[in-house]
């Protein structure tokens, strides 16, 4: 079931995802609302889990984390317990933002982060490549990143 | 350039980004004043450049979720420049990476079902100028996300 959208609330949802932490008087403002009015809808859309939380967007060089590296995995043996096996073992690795079962060449994408390329070495050799059930692995090193306001328009 | 409370002060945003400076300073031990002017030079220098909401596309309709790694024709010197333009202009393209390796670009793109996936593979995807290759991997399920950044 999807919630219905006018075009406000899509204008809402454009600048909040630009700047999560505008005030509802301020959206108001933006979209000709009242303050009270724009928070009912902020909060309408936050109830239907259209708004799913918030994401902090570093500068990951800044921070000492300079290289990020996306992984296609396949693993070597399948069955249940293998997927489990492997999901669970992935999931533990810090250094492993995200992991996504898919469906195509690879079995699994992972986003893993490192400090440099000796970093990510490191975590591919003794944490990665030591994953149960691991098979081939290709990995592509990030260079750019652009996240777009998506079909809200 | 950070410094220890710096990396505190982030580590406690990050994982709870509705922490206003107020809630911040209470966590890491410092005056309200200084946990603000803290995140306002954090702000300032680039090294938060932004904190922004999260967007289910599911609650949307959207449930076809797809990653397309392309190669692009490196003989064509602005091969890049206008592929990502154009990627640009297709309004389900949420994401655009990318990469040294095997793939030149990522796409990630949703999709209402998959004839609405189909559609936009054919009349806004493949059209997009300089493809050498295009292989895709249908998302099944998300394992974890917003994994901790080992600050």
């Amino acid at each position: 079931m999807s919630l219905d959208l006018d075009s406000t609330d899509r204008q809402i949802l454009r600048l909040l995802s630009h700047d999560a932490t505008i005030a509802a008087g301020a959206i108001g403002r933006e979209v000709g609302l009242s303050q009270p009015a724009a928070w009912r809808r902020i909060q309408r859309l936050e109830a239907a889990g259209v708004l799913a939380g918030r994401r902090v967007d570093l500068d990951l060089e800044a921070v000492g984390l300079g290289v990020t590296v996306f992984l296609g995995v396949k693993l070597a043996t399948k069955g249940r317990v293998s997927l489990e096996d492997f999901e669970r073992a992935v999931t533990a690795i810090p250094e492993i933002q995200t992991v996504e079962h898919v469906l195509g060449l690879y079995d699994y994408r992972l986003r893993v982060v490192a400090r440099d390329l000796a970093d990510f070495e490191r975590v591919l050799r003794r944490r990665i490549m030591a994953l149960p059930g691991v098979g081939d692995v290709e990995a592509n090193v990030l260079l750019s990143e652009e996240r777009r306001p998506g079909p809200i328009g | 350039m950070l410094d220890d409370t710096d990396r505190r002060l982030l580590r406690h945003l990050l994982d709870d980004p509705t922490l206003g400076p107020a809630d911040l300073a209470g966590r890491v031990g410092m005056t309200r004043a200084s946990a603000a002017r803290r995140l306002a030079r954090l702000q300032d220098t680039g090294v938060i450049q932004g904190i922004r909401a999260r967007i289910d596309w599911r609650q949307l309709g959207y449930s076809v979720e797809v990653s397309l790694r392309v190669s692009l024709d490196k003989t064509n010197p602005r091969a890049f420049e206008s592929f990502i333009a154009a990627a640009r202009e297709v309004p389900e393209i949420t994401e655009i990476q990318t990469f040294l390796g095997r793939v030149d670009v990522r796409l990630h793109i949703i999709a209402r079902d998959m004839g609405h996936y189909q559609d936009l593979y054919r009349t806004r995807v493949l059209t997009l100028p300089h493809i050498a290759d295009i292989e895709a991997l249908m998302h099944v399920a998300t394992i974890k996300a917003g994994g901790r950044l080992p600050l």
